[in-house]
């Protein structure tokens, strides 16, 4: 379980997070949406300790993570954009890794799915952003820990790996993980997000299940209820 | 923190700038030696290149290195790793192999033409000594500038002028100062001055060393009195640490609260 106490973030003049209030449920998938620059990267930055609050807490388990480090090893985290010292090749860089943080289980098996095999041996720089995204996927997935936290996990993906995906955060589900995900495709939020984070500059809007956001919004599909929310405050 | 220094190591042993840095010093070497095959001459020689260059290859290479290596510090960021971990582990990988192709570069060709057999032994360790020291000292500088500007060429910029305020413009100013107040005594002016900048610091204690600071006039024999005797040798070798200690120390702290 994650609690997230009246968390406020500035960057210089620009305040980002404004007092967010949010617990994460154990086991659960939970979805955050919001349109760009509502805060939601900043959030799970927050969470995973790249960027620094200026007030606020932030319980793992009961326990304040802010200003620790060894938490983190509950973590895995597949970052928004896939950038890699380039000069490495995707084996050295996913050898390092395993030398750095021991504890990788699942690294072959997961290369075997996303058929990353015959790019093993190719510099970083060389891949396409999709078999980088595929990467770092590979990367984060080969930890066994009790949270993952995926930021933009489909950009650049082509439809038989984000498949691939799905069911890889379908079976992290079924061994009991809390999952956080933001993503902007909202299909795939109703397909498998448990609950719904909706943040709107810097604070929470709307929290609770996908079927409350519609009844709230009086529409049918998720797609429309989210355009009615932005609508509303947007005018 | 030694894996995060091996990789960082690695990384910049595979650039091909380490290599170029390090041929520049076999080359210099080896030309030094051509022209003529005094070791004492050469060793001076070698010392106001020195001076210069590993402040100005230390300072642009923990500025690109801190720059192009923000992924990996990024990818780092999210394990299971202290801040001050990652970045004492890159700092020491940077400065450890530039103060290699140094100690390698100049050190072969000075081995190949009999500094073993040569009086010119120790002079030429504390030239290698104060080249990884100045390293050390101007890689912790750049890091610091890098951490405080998020824009590579305000980084860059700085850095450079850092490099330039302390190797060129801080001469000057020491230089007029000694003219303007040309009437007062100024021994301990000078001391004091040169105390506060790692590149003089650096000039001076060779200079003492290599017995020619005849050749400085009246301040020589300042300085003289208080470098040459082994209280002088070890208050500016301390300093020296304290100039790695100081930027390092604050280089942590700031990594403690910077948002990537």
């Amino acid at each position: 379980m994650i609690k997230v106490k009246t968390l406020h973030k500035k960057y210089g003049p620009v305040e980002v997070l404004k007092g967010v209030d949010i617990t994460f449920k154990k086991g659960k998938i939970t979805a955050i949406l919001g349109p760009n620059g509502s805060g939601k990267t900043t959030l799970m930055k927050s969470i995973l300790g790249l960027v620094v609050p200026q007030s606020g807490s932030i319980f793992i388990e009961e326990k304040n993570i802010l200003g620790q480090w060894d938490y983190r090893s509950q973590i895995s985290y597949v970052p928004q954009i896939a950038n890699f010292p380039g000069n490495l090749k995707v084996i050295e860089l996913i050898q390092m890794i395993q030398d750095i943080r021991p504890g990788a289980l699942h690294h072959k098996r997961l290369i075997e799915t996303f058929k990353l095999k015959p790019f093993l041996d190719k510099k970083l720089a060389a891949l396409s952003g999709g078999t980088r995204q595929k990467v770092n996927l590979v990367l984060a997935f080969m930890f066994e820990t009790p949270l993952i936290i995926l930021d933009e996990p489909m950009a650049g993906l082509d439809p038989v790996a984000l498949i691939l995906l799905k069911d890889l955060i379908a079976g992290e589900k079924a061994k009991g993980k809390t999952i956080l995900i933001t993503t902007h495709i909202i299909t795939l939020v109703e397909e498998i997000a448990d609950k719904l984070v909706f943040l709107l500059d810097g604070t929470v809007y709307f929290y609770g299940r996908v079927n409350e956001l519609k009844e709230k919004t009086g529409q049918i599909n998720l797609e429309k209820a989210i355009a009615a929310v932005l609508k509303g405050t947007y005018v | 923190m030694f894996k995060i220094l091996k990789y960082s190591f690695m990384d910049l042993m595979r650039s091909r700038w380490s290599y170029v840095y390090f041929l520049f010093y076999l080359v210099l070497g080896f030309v030094l030696f051509f022209l003529n095959s005094n070791t004492t001459k050469a060793v001076i020689t070698l010392m106001n290149v020195i001076i210069l260059l590993t402040p100005l290859i230390g300072t642009i290479f923990g500025v690109m290195y801190f720059y192009s290596s923000r992924e990996f510090t990024e990818l780092l960021l999210a394990q299971p790793l202290k801040r001050s971990t990652i970045f004492a582990g890159q700092y020491l990988g940077v400065s450890f192999s530039l103060s290699m192709s140094l100690v390698f570069g100049i050190g072969i060709p000075f081995v190949l033409y009999g500094i073993f057999t040569s009086s010119a032994i120790w002079d030429f360790t504390t030239l290698l000594f104060i080249g990884a020291f100045l390293t050390f000292i101007f890689v912790a500088l750049s890091f610091n500038i890098a951490l405080l500007f998020n824009d590579k060429i305000k980084g860059f910029g700085f850095s450079i002028l850092l490099w330039l305020f302390l190797a060129v413009v801080y001469d000057g100013l020491f230089l007029l100062s000694l003219l303007i107040f040309d009437d007062y005594p100024l021994d301990k002016l000078a001391l004091g001055a040169t105390l506060f900048n790692p590149i003089d610091l650096s000039r001076i204690l060779i200079l003492l060393k290599l017995d020619i600071s005849a050749l400085l006039g009246y301040t020589g024999a300042v300085f003289q009195k208080f470098f040459g005797t082994p209280l002088g040798m070890m208050v500016s070798f301390a300093l020296l640490s304290v100039w790695v200690i100081l930027p390092v120390v604050i280089m942590l702290f700031q990594t403690r609260k910077k948002d990537f």
